[in-house]
């Protein structure tokens, strides 16, 4: 299925629009295998930026907040992609706070809740190897979308949304302690899963799984995240 | 007195003049005379991890002055397993396995939104068997049942009506003897997968469910009529732990917590999955905005969620058996279960076809079970209404047949929130209140 999965980009002007996922190599995570695929290399990148009409409340929605954010809206509002029904807009971080209040506080846009806060690491995608993913809920209009920001694994920074939405407090609590994503401004950046004194973030790609290899007499079966998997 | 002194924040300070006391149980006047002796007003005290009326392990912050409690916060993460992390190691289908662990009170409610969640990953979410559906709902409404029920219960039980919860835990016994004959399992079902459920109805099942409503009813009435006018529980939980609307739209909690403040959010309702705009059901709602409030709608709830049971028996019958699963044999998982002499095993039929009939069926299968099916990349988020609030599931696919993430918004961690404006300004002993009246449950929290 994967193979098919050719994802046509769409250059939004002067930027790389597509999020880069995983560079795949080989097909079972070991090298020297004898399948012969081992040499394989195939880059997997999320959809592309979407182009107007995006259909359904969407072109609503970005038209109003493009408004509220008059001359800043071209460099605010890096691109924005309509995928499976869903509506991802990406947010330089610069900006993440005066867009997020706006979408709080707007009538048109009521976004009252912002269902916290997820971390996903993208090692291969350079430069922006960190995001943080906004699920954003309307109660008012039944409408939900996405906000995502992207950061430098070197400059993980980005300002803490506590304030607008004092329901992320925890949520960036364990962004930060899974990812390492630093909030700005949060009331108390502190690790919340693990313990205070751990040293690393476990969620991110160059964690190991941990676990301890099986021993049985004359063999040994490595822990699941060292194992030949298929990928 | 060296020792390290709890901070709110959870972290350790070294701090040689703040006297430090252990309190465990009994000797709790001797200690408050110590206290006295000393002329400590302020005393911060530390409830939990191991605590029998904090649900799991919670740990609570309390910085008490006499029986009021000034300031409140919870230390979570004594739970945390790594689920997530852990499910980017195995396939899609494996995940469910994992995810049913979290909050292992309504185990199939997560099962659910992360199989939504990759259905709508493969865009396959018009083809499930409408079979499989109303399955799903009937399982999502029995945990429902299930989950409302204990953490009534274990309310109950907290403010010592042993009563009850013994009553509560006889009416999800009931369920589970249901949801064990249909899953094979009491809890931690693993019965939802991606593409339908695991498998259909078994022999009796129809007859089964209907004996078990009246049953459930029967626990329900008599759990009602324990509370309702119970001037002692009443006492205990009017117009304590409140949290108001703006206070709950503030800190983005949601189901029984944000109904009991008079807003007929459900998402059953406003985001309708597995075709709930079909069933006839109310949503019920409370402007009292306290535990009690909270506690009669969850009972309301379990009347509501016995209606779509009863809907979703009649429809079950009504289409007889048939496919519970995807057509799609490269998503759709091969084999089927039966019980065979030693109580569980594979499908004789089945092991029949791969292993005698068909090298392609082996292969197939072979490959599906160890590989399993590749997801195209790309990143969904799938809501439902869980028992607790509203279960978020972000999943995000690299195009393999393995997550690249997987993150639940747990209603429970987000609630817990609330739990320092519950408590601030209110008494120690409602300080337990408060905590059965969130519900959450510690490993869907820490995960």
């Amino acid at each position: 299925m994967s193979d098919n999965n050719e994802i046509q980009p769409v250059e939004a002007e002067g930027r790389s629009p597509l999020t880069l996922i995983n560079v795949r190599e080989g097909l079972f995570g070991a090298k020297g295998d004898t399948s012969g695929f081992d040499g394989l290399v195939k880059p997997v990148q999320m959809p592309g930026a979407s182009e107007r009409p995006y259909g359904e409340w969407f072109d609503g929605v970005v038209d109003v907040l493009e408004e509220l954010l008059g001359d800043k809206a071209a460099e605010a509002i890096e691109y924005v992609v309509v995928a499976r029904g869903e509506l991802t807009l990406y947010i330089a971080r610069d900006h993440l706070y005066e867009v997020a209040q706006h979408l709080r506080d707007d009538q048109d846009l009521r976004f009252e809740m912002c269902l916290g806060v997820s971390g996903v690491h993208y090692p291969a995608d350079k430069g922006r190897e960190l995001h943080a993913v906004y699920p954003m809920q309307s109660i008012t209009h039944n409408r939900r979308l996405r906000v995502e920001v992207a950061v430098d694994d070197n400059d993980p920074h980005i300002p803490s949304l506590c304030a607008i939405y004092p329901m992320n407090n925890w949520h960036e609590r364990e962004t930060w302690d899974f990812f390492g994503i630093i909030f700005d401004g949060h009331p108390s950046l502190a690790r919340i899963e693990m313990p205070d004194d751990w040293v690393g973030h476990p969620q991110r790609k160059d964690y190991p799984l941990g676990g301890i290899p099986i021993e049985y007499k004359g063999a040994e079966v490595p822990s699941p995240g060292e194992r030949r998997q298929y990928r | 007195m060296n020792n390290p002194t709890a901070q709110a924040t959870g972290s350790f300070v070294e701090d040689a003049d703040v006297p430090e006391y252990n309190v465990y149980g009994a000797d709790w006047s001797e200690t408050v005379e110590e206290a006295m002796r000393l002329g400590q007003q302020r005393i911060v005290m530390n409830m939990g991890p191991q605590h029998p009326s904090t649900h799991g392990v919670l740990r609570v912050m309390l910085e008490i002055e006499g029986e009021t409690v000034t300031e409140a916060r919870a230390g979570i993460g004594y739970l945390h397993t790594g689920i997530e992390k852990n499910m980017e190691y195995r396939t899609w289908t494996q995940g469910v396995t994992f995810c049913t662990r979290m909050d292992y009170v309504a185990s199939m409610t997560q099962e659910l939104a992360y199989c939504l969640g990759i259905e709508k990953l493969l865009g396959i979410t018009d083809d499930i068997p409408e079979r499989a559906s109303i399955l799903r709902v009937l399982m999502a409404e029995l945990t429902r049942i299930g989950s409302h029920l204990v953490a009534v219960g274990t309310g109950g039980n907290e403010l010592g009506a042993t009563t009850i919860m013994t009553t509560a835990f006889i009416g999800r016994e009931e369920t589970f003897k249901v949801i064990e004959m249909i899953t094979g399992l009491r809890t931690n079902n693993n019965y939802i997968r991606p593409g339908g459920v695991s498998q259909g109805l078994p022999e009796g099942g129809i007859e089964a469910l209907r004996a078990m409503v009246p049953e459930v009813k029967l626990r329900l009435d008599e759990l009602s009529a324990l509370q309702m006018e119970n001037p002692i529980l009443k006492g205990r939980l009017k117009n304590v732990a409140k949290v108001d609307l703006p206070a709950a739209t503030a800190l983005g909690i949601t189901g029984p917590i944000l109904r009991a403040t008079g807003l007929p959010y459900d998402l059953r309702k406003a985001e309708p999955y597995c075709g709930y705009e079909t069933y006839d059901f109310q949503v019920p709602t409370s402007t009292d905005s306290d535990a009690w409030a909270r506690m009669v709608l969850r009972m309301e709830e379990c009347y509501e969620s016995l209606k779509i049971v009863e809907q979703c028996i009649d429809r079950l019958e009504k289409l007889g058996d048939g496919p519970v699963m995807v057509a799609d044999k490269k998503i759709a998982w091969p084999a089927q279960l039966s019980i065979g002499s030693d109580g569980q095993g594979n499908s004789p039929e089945h092991i029949r076809h791969i292993m005698g009939e068909s090298m392609e069926a082996l292969i197939h299968h072979f490959k599906l079970v160890t590989e399993g099916f590749d997801v195209p990349a790309g990143q969904v988020y799938q809501a439902i209404e869980g028992p607790k609030g509203l279960l978020g599931v972000h999943l995000v696919s690299d195009g393999g047949a393995k997550p690249w993430r997987a993150h639940f918004r747990d209603p429970g961690f987000n609630n817990l929130q609330a739990l320092s404006i519950m408590c601030e300004g209110g008494q120690v002993a409602d300080v337990v209140v408060a905590i059965a009246s969130i519900d959450m449950v510690l490993g869907g929290v820490d995960r």
